[in-house]
């Protein structure tokens, strides 16, 4: 198709089989879109209501159609770890987006004084993010193991009296788990609030330092508010992960000591390929869908579905 | 040279240092698991066992090294953390370019072309990005295993084609919404359909947005550990997986420095697509997170 297009030619080609290609127009943007189509209609709405059925019926180690109402869900409701992974992950994500935002918000601002080695700073503070949750979870196992990790070290400068066996107590495994995800992830929050930051008017610093305001209330009062969709996007990053939270766990405790730091996620792994209940897994994933969706929905509809104009 | 125009000459104030104190005491917290990983990997396991984890080699060995990438054991096989380098390798290239072939084809249809449905296609999309993957993992299992693909490697390329998918669109689409219409319309009325548009036009105009999809998939398929597990199959067991057999395997003696060595090895392609990458890697992130 790569003959000359002297104009005259060109525009009479153009305009002639006009019906011709208006039908082809039609019709090619479903080839393009087929894919998608496809994989959302099969991966995401399929594997979703197929889930939601699975824990209506009475399936154990395999799937079987007997419907059996709301079983899974008393079951699910009576079982301990299920509780308990829920009361975890209430307080993993409660700790874990606080812990975040304020030492991502506090190390954005650090930066934002113009501070000497900012790059080298800002590279120390984000690699972490780069990491997986697996090697993060890992990492903080072995500083946190009681005989080979900081409690040692402190034994053998004399400190015996320090102990630092989080990771092996059951009521504060939960918090070394807060802990390396704080690590992991408190970097990409300051990345996000630096952008937010470099953003905000300079002539507002001028302003408010003519004004003899100082700084940290300018911050609090005004600098805080201006930012308020970064940390919104910020706070729906932290959430995603906190609902996803699965591999930290199984890599710095495994769920243990005994249960204590069981969360939803792992408590569905376990279920569908350990132990062999799928219907009470499936109960639990949906149970963990609608929440997500119940809560994540208004926000969406808020960011991208509202009458905009179109971005220049 | 400070003239009375320059900016204010920063003296050493009490809140100067205190910032400093405080961006050190950070920094150093943020590395001293890279350092300790380090240190305890050009150990011996003597001296593991004897010394703090902070000291320095008092002899440096890359034995550990050797050993966690050609011997090491997971569970039953011994061939070390390189089989699951290779594993991630061949998982990571086709699943990069798959998905982002069809998020880029897809965005650029959702922001310049009318079609029916495409409202929907984009809810679900946005939707899918934030539900947790528990939701979808045993009913595809149970697709996989009737076509029968379950466990091999297609089956887990296809996965992280199917995941990355809501993100690199939402990416696309934000990217291709904020080009200008008229450059669109122009090609139209040159007589161009979609897909001479798309490959002659948006595909070298999305340079930007194409290195920030391929930061954003190479990390993350990288550190992908649940498909891995649940999808790849035995054989083709990431090296995020493989690491944690490694790592957390029950038998025999705990070889710290050998398991450091492995850690260090799995995070090193996305580290090095970080450090390589630098504001790009950022830009990735935040665009990829959520708006462009």
């Amino acid at each position: 198709m790569n003959t000359p297009d002297t104009s005259a030619a060109a525009v009479s080609a153009a305009v002639a089989p006009a019906s011709v290609s208006r039908r082809k127009m039609h019709f090619s943007p479903y080839v393009a879109l087929f894919p998608a189509f496809a994989i959302v209609l099969l991966a995401y709405v399929v594997t979703v209501v197929w889930n939601i059925w699975i824990s209506f019926t009475d399936s154990k180690v395999l799937p079987v159609n007997i419907f059996v109402g709301a079983k899974q869900y008393d079951r699910l409701f009576s079982t301990a770890r299920w509780l308990l992974s829920l009361q975890n992950v209430v307080v993993f994500g409660v700790l874990f987006i606080a812990g975040c935002l304020i030492l991502g918000f506090l190390l954005a601002v650090a930066l934002d004084q113009k501070v000497r080695f900012e790059n080298t700073f800002r590279t120390i503070f984000l690699y972490p993010f780069a990491m997986s949750f697996i090697v993060t979870g890992l990492v903080w196992q072995w500083i946190m193991n009681p005989t080979l990790g900081l409690q040692k070290v402190a034994d053998s400068i004399g400190f015996t009296w320090f102990r630092f066996d989080w990771i092996v107590q059951s009521d504060l495994a939960l918090y070394v788990i807060v802990l390396a995800g704080i690590w992991q992830s408190s970097g990409l929050v300051m990345a996000i609030m630096l952008a937010g930051l470099r953003g905000v008017d300079r002539e507002l610093w001028k302003a408010t330092r003519i004004d003899g305001v100082p700084s940290w209330r300018v911050y609090l009062h005004i600098v805080i508010p201006i930012l308020r969709p970064t940390i919104i996007t910020a706070s729906v990053l932290l959430a995603i992960a906190v609902v996803r939270v699965y591999e930290l766990v199984l890599a710095t405790t495994g769920g243990g000591p005994g249960i204590s730091t069981e969360v939803p996620g792992k408590f569905i792994m376990d279920y569908l390929f350990g132990r062999g209940n799928i219907g009470l897994a499936t109960g639990a994933s949906t149970v963990m869908f609608v929440t997500v969706v119940i809560l994540v929905t208004p926000w969406l509809y808020y960011e991208y579905f509202r009458e905009k104009p179109r971005g220049n | 040279m400070q003239g009375p125009t320059g900016r204010k000459p920063q003296h050493l104030t009490p809140g100067r240092i205190g910032l400093y104190l405080f961006l050190v005491i950070a920094a150093l917290f943020f590395l001293l698991p890279l350092y300790v990983m380090l240190v305890t990997s050009f150990k011996s396991m003597p001296e593991i066992r004897q010394g703090n984890i902070f000291a320095f080699p008092q002899m440096w060995t890359a034995d550990a090294w050797v050993q966690a990438w050609s011997t090491a054991c997971t569970g039953l096989e011994c061939g070390g953390i390189s089989v699951g380098f290779w594993n991630s390798v061949k998982i990571l290239i086709p699943s990069m370019i798959l998905s982002i072939l069809i998020s880029s084809l897809t965005g650029y249809a959702l922001s310049f072309w009318r079609v029916k449905g495409a409202n929907v296609l984009f809810a679900i999309l946005l939707l899918g990005a934030f539900i947790p993957y528990q939701v979808f993992i045993y009913p595809l299992v149970l697709i996989y295993r009737d076509i029968g693909i379950y466990s091999t490697l297609p089956c887990i390329i296809i996965t992280h084609t199917v995941f990355g998918l809501p993100v690199l669109t939402l990416l696309f689409r934000n990217y291709y919404s904020s080009l200008p219409m008229e450059l669109f319309k122009a090609a139209r009325i040159d007589g161009a359909g979609l897909w001479q548009i798309f490959f002659r036009l948006m595909i070298p105009m999305s340079i930007p947005i194409l290195v920030v999809a391929a930061i954003l998939q190479v990390t993350g398929i990288w550190n992908d550990f649940l498909f891995g597990v649940v999808f790849a199959g035995r054989e083709n067991f990431p090296m995020t997986v493989q690491l944690n057999n490694i790592v957390n395997s029950t038998q025999g003696e705990k070889l710290y420095n050998v398991n450091m060595a492995a850690t260090i090895l799995t995070a090193l392609v996305p580290l090095i697509v970080y450090f390589g990458s630098g504001r790009w890697f950022v830009r990735g992130i935040t665009a990829g997170a959520v708006k462009g």
